[in-house]
């Protein structure tokens, strides 16, 4: 079965749907987990910390951790590889323009490769700003997230490239989340209004989530 | 010198694949008595069909699936586009699943009343009983007929019929039937029993020793003219409505492949029987290029008219209530608006040739429903014809809510075709005419709905037991290819029509010549028909043929996708089947059906049948371009129905 | 009214081809679009130029042949197919540019002709119901409830003209096959071949050179017919569904 779907459009279209559900997934627990900056230094710390502790006794320290960033780096691996592949297809699929150009389909629809080129840049950034420390602005220093967020976000490049990554995870959920709903065929009439909602409701609130911890810092309500 | 009018009658041609005995036997019996072919060895042998149309793309999957191997043939880039898939209404069935009295007999006795008496008994018998397997057989393949909310087929009544029995998929059903076939066809494509030429065309058949033995056909993207060889040709390659040249056929709907069967001693018959259908959207202007139909049913809401004074160029609106002509409904008062398809059409002709024809040209008289909206409401009649309407007001730009549309005849349907026996073969040993390209099933004039019905079990039915018998007892002769002097000769005269056609080099277009042709033949061999138009008829074609081979111009070159030229080689024919249709018409100086001869018409001016004089069908033989041709009588026997005249008045 | 065509012309498959310019005047807002190219090339012929090559029939919107890309969308810009398309829909001056359907799995033939013959094996991989000639049961032994069977019509109205593909950014054939697999996949009929019929054919398309889908939704706006977008959605359906069958298998 792994075969027919690898094989086919529709089931590489599938895998990405897949892996991006559950990469939303995280990224709306990830973001919830970020409002705790709002509480404190102490609170979010603690919070960090405890990410690196759940499932004690049963699993030894680090190992929940461990065994979510295997499924992510999994997730985006076979989300950027089918992307990549299908893209390819579909360039191959019409080699010539039209010589009369019109826009087309809406803006999210439309950026939906760039858009995860960017995010893709983005996450490499990410985890060697706040995860490795490897390109940190300022001494990283290891369980002291508070700190490493505010003195990223204290920095102008910081606050650009992560609300520009931010809006476009917004972008690319509006049209990616309605889209995977089709390709499981989830979709339908009656409920197409529901999933747009969802959709919209979704791409908004992780924006919106997100942002606001630069936006925390910029103003100084996170210091 | 004899001129082509002169033909002279020769033998009677006979039917003798028709059996004898009670009419509902004679179907079994046949079945019972054609000859088998072996499954083992149907492989070997190989049938070309030539259309993939209802008829052809049934027979094809139908003859593949019985082990034939089957090479086929279409000028359209793929099977599905044949012409078949524009028919609207439905297909007739004698099922009588609304219990209202249908039968197979009621179904063969409204068919050959509905053909004016011109049809063969046994034909129109053997269809009424096949109708019932076609819809179990379209229903399998999946075919959308229109259900209830019960589950079950829905069906309604169709013109000059009192009985529901008409099958129907929306205003699709031919489009839906077409796929079904379609599909079956793909199927064994598929399968490899189907050797499928798309954008392939027929140029002529090739008879050997008395036997069709093959095609020449061209491939349209590359030039490249090709034989093909086989046991036996099918040709299903629809109706000659295109010699008009606008009519409801798709463009590129041609008579190529009869009318060079016809040339190599096919007989074809009843040439004139021609349908106009009374509702099509009237033409616009010169550019026309074709017509089309709006669904008959329109007129059982719509009334129709025309002002009472000559040129009155007042919009329809502004004409008051007793400044209208509601001519059908004044001249025949008990039927009104609903008389049959060509009463209406030639009532709408003649209000017109009085100058109170109505819209650009006068071609055109009013179907106005401001009085069904006020009866029923604008939502019923929405609800009734919305899609009609709509279609209606793409193609005019006129709201039919607010301004009546605007309606003229069209030509529609050939009755006539190829003359073929009861099982469908023509009177060249091995060469098969099935669906709208023979003349079997629909005497002088066709009803609704069953078009599709005949196409079908031709196809499907009828065809596929006929043609073992033929291969069974005629097994295979000398192989026979390129290097036999009749194909050398069939070859040649193929290639050099295209070649001529190519070096003329003259001054007028392929659709001039198209154009002046159709406005003849409408004027002329259209709904009404005198014995003085008709021989100017015969005199002006010679006189336009000549000039074709003069001044026609066909740009590009035989090697290569070339549509002007497809559409001049097409016209050589018309130029030569418009003749006959002409001579035809002539000849019969009756009226019947859709064939209207002016001289002969009741006091009330209705349509007079002469059945002592021409109670037959007419099978012309070719002797040669402008040569007259010899006519063959079949006559008609009428053993249980009984011809009687039609009055609507 | 007068216009200004920019026409695709390429000679055959193999050659280069490149947009050239004509004027025609005359033209009447009743004629349909493709009666406006009748007289160019009508007077194309007449100066001993090449008339332009361009795929049509019935003329009244139901064979699917006729496939022209206008001013950048098939078929143009009212929701119908281009034989149905009438010059009331531009204005006199008007330039206006035609181009054949763009996928590499529609070569162009000549001109603005391609080569559909991709939908035909598409079809031919699975696009029937099996059902040889003389082995129907009848009619009314398997009802089929009017939703279903509504449902089964709304997508057997594809007419196959190609207008999803030309339209699509990836030349998909995703409405086409969809439309296809959905007509015979909901009809009890069709239920014995639901799994390969959809698995063979969606490999058939992908086989064929098609782009995949991306839900732009192109192709729906194009689809003279109406075939909904959602008709995609359900093909995936069944798609998944066949594949875990198979699986299991």
């Amino acid at each position: 079965m792994a075969r027919t779907v690898w094989d086919s459009t529709v089931g590489k279209k599938a895998v990405m749907a897949v892996s991006g559900l559950i990469m939303l997934l995280y990224l709306v627990v990830h973001m919830i987990g970020n409002l705790k900056i709002f509480f404190g230094t102490e609170e979010f710390n603690h919070y960090a910390h405890w990410l690196r502790t759940v499932g004690e006794p049963f699993m030894h320290y680090e190992w929940t951790l461990w065994v979510v960033r295997v499924v992510l780096v999994v997730a985006v691996v076979a989300h950027a590889t089918s992307a990549y592949q299908l893209s390819r297809r579909d360039i191959k699929a019409r080699p010539t323009p039209y010589a009369h150009r019109r826009r087309r389909a809406g803006y999210a629809t439309r950026t939906m490769r760039w858009g995860g080129v960017i995010l893709g840049l983005f996450i490499v950034w990410h985890i060697l700003d706040l995860t490795t420390g490897t390109v940190h602005a300022g001494g990283f220093e290891s369980g002291k997230p508070y700190q490493n967020v505010v003195d990223t976000f204290s920095t102008w490049y910081g606050n650009t490239v992560y609300i520009v990554a931010m809006l476009a995870l917004g972008l690319h959920i509006q049209h990616g989340f309605w889209s995977a709903a089709q390709t499981l065929g989830a979709g339908s009439r009656s409920r197409d209004r529901a999933l747009k909602t969802v959709a919209n409701v979704l791409a908004l609130l992780l924006t919106a989530g997100f942002i606001a911890v630069p936006v925390g810092v910029m103003t100084g309500v996170v210091s | 010198m004899t001129s082509y009018a002169d033909y002279t009658t020769g033998a009677p041609v006979v039917d003798a694949k028709a059996p004898e005995g009670p009419i509902n036997e004679r179907w079994d019996k046949r079945r019972f008595e054609a000859k088998l072919v072996n499954p083992a060895n149907r492989r070997k042998h190989t049938v070309i069909v030539v259309g993939t149309g209802l008829a052809g793309g049934s027979a094809g999957a139908t003859l593949a699936e019985q082990g034939y191997h089957v090479v086929q043939f279409c000028y359209q880039d793929s099977p599905r586009r044949a012409h078949s898939i524009a028919a609207q209404g439905g297909i007739n069935a004698a099922k009588n699943y609304r219990n209202d009295g249908d039968s197979v007999h009621r179904l063969f006795y409204d068919t050959v009343k509905g053909g004016d008496f011109r049809a063969r008994e046994s034909n129109v018998h053997r269809l009424a009983q096949i109708s019932v397997e076609i819809i179990d057989q379209c229903v399998a393949q999946g075919v959308p007929f229109a259900r209830e909310y019960g589950g079950l087929l829905d069906t309604r009544s169709f013109g000059g019929v009192q009985v529901s029995r008409t099958f129907y998929a929306r205003g699709q059903t031919g489009q839906q039937l077409l796929l079904g076939a379609y599909q079956a066809l793909s199927r064994q494509v598929a399968a490899g029993n189907i050797e499928l030429h798309p954008r392939t065309e027929m140029l002529d058949v090739i008879v050997v020793d008395g036997r069709a033995r093959g095609i020449v056909a061209r491939d349209l993207i590359t030039g490249r003219i090709d034989t093909y060889y086989a046991d036996a040709v099918v040709l299903a390659s629809g109706g000659y409505g295109n010699v008009f040249y606008l009519s409801t056929n798709a463009m590129n709907s041609n008579a190529t492949a009869v009318w060079r069967a016809h040339r190599r001693g096919a007989y074809f018959a009843n040439p004139c029987f021609t349908q106009i259908h009374p509702t099509c959207i009237p033409r616009t202007g010169d550019h026309q290029s074709k017509l089309t139909l709006m669904s008959e049913s329109l007129r059982n809401d719509g009334r129709i008219w025309v002002p009472r004074a000559k040129g009155d160029d007042r919009p329809p609106n502004r004409i008051p209530e007793d400044e209208r002509d509601y001519y059908l409904e004044r001249i025949y008062p008990s039927f009104g608006n609903l008389v049959p398809r060509d009463i209406a059409s030639r009532a709408a002709k003649n209000v017109c040739d009085e100058g109170r024809g109505v819209g650009p040209g006068g071609q055109g008289v009013y179907l106005d429903f401001a009085d069904a909206i006020q009866r029923m409401g604008r939502e019923a009649v929405e609800a009734k014809y919305g899609n009609l309407f709509d279609m209606y007001q793409r193609i005019t730009d006129e709201d039919p809510y607010e301004v009546p549309m605007r309606i003229y005849p069209a030509v529609h349907y050939t009755m006539g075709g190829l003359w073929v026996d009861y099982d469908l073969q023509t009177t060249v040993p091995g060469l098969f005419a099935i669906g709208e390209a023979n003349f079997s099933d629909h005497g002088a004039n066709r009803l609704g709905a069953s078009a599709l019905m005949q196409g079908l079990a031709d196809g499907y039915f009828v065809l596929p037991a006929t043609i073992n018998d033929y291969l069974a007892r005629n097994p295979h002769k000398d192989e026979v290819g390129d290097d036999h002097p009749v194909v050398q000769e069939v070859l040649a005269e193929t290639q050099d029509r295209l070649n001529l056609l190519l070096s003329v080099d003259g001054d007028r277009t392929p659709d001039s010549f198209h154009r002046e042709l159709g406005e003849l033949m409408w004027e002329f061999c259209g709904m009404a028909r005198t014995d003085s138009g008709l021989r100017k008829a015969l005199e002006r074609i010679p006189q336009i043929r000549e000039e074709f081979w003069r001044r026609i111009k066909v740009p590009g070159t035989g090697e290569e996708f070339n549509q002007s030229l497809e559409k001049a080689n097409r016209i050589v024919d018309y130029l030569e089947l418009a003749e006959l249709m002409c001579l035809d018409a002539l000849h019969r100086s009756e009226s019947c059906g859709g064939h209207f001869r002016e001289e002969s018409q009741t006091p009330d001016g209705e349509a007079a049948r002469k059945d002592e004089e021409f109670s037959y069908a007419a099978a012309w033989e070719f002797t040669g371009t402008g040569e007259a041709p010899v006519l063959h009588k079949e006559d008609l026997v009428f053993e249980y129905v009984h011809p009687t005249q039609r009055s609507y008045a | 009214m007068r216009l200004t065509l920019r026409v695709w012309r390429q000679k055959n498959a193999a050659a280069e081809g490149a947009m050239s310019t004509y004027e025609v005047d005359g033209i009447s807002p009743d004629m349909s679009f493709l009666e406006m190219l009748d007289t160019l090339n009508e007077e194309l012929i007449l100066k001993g130029e090449d008339p332009v090559a361009f795929d049509h029939d019935c003329r009244e919107g139901i064979c699917g042949a006729c496939s022209l890309v206008i001013n950048g969308d098939a078929h143009g810009p009212e929701r119908t197919t281009t034989c149905q398309l009438h010059m009331r829909s531009f204005r006199d001056g008007d330039t206006i540019d035609i181009e054949p359907w763009r996928a590499s799995a529609f070569p162009v033939v000549k001109d603005l002709v391609v080569d559909r013959s991709a939908f035909d094996r598409i079809i031919q991989a699975g696009g029937y119901i099996t059902a040889p000639t003389g082995a129907a049961p009848e009619a009314h032994a398997t009802p089929v409830p009017k939703a279903d069977a509504d449902f089964a019509f709304e997508h057997a109205e594809c007419i196959g003209c190609g207008a999803c593909v030309a339209a699509c950014p990836n030349g998909a054939a995703m409405l086409f096959t969809s439309a296809k697999v959905n007509h015979l996949n909901v009809l009890p009929q069709g239920a014995p071949e639901r799994e390969t019929r959809v698995l063979d054919m969606v490999g058939q398309m992908d086989a064929e050179g098609f782009g995949g889908c991306t839900l732009t939704g192109e192709c729906a706006t194009a689809c003279p017919k109406g075939i909904p977008l959602m008709s995609i959605t359900s093909m995936n359906k069944e798609w998944l569904r066949a594949a875990r069958k198979a699986g299991k298998r």
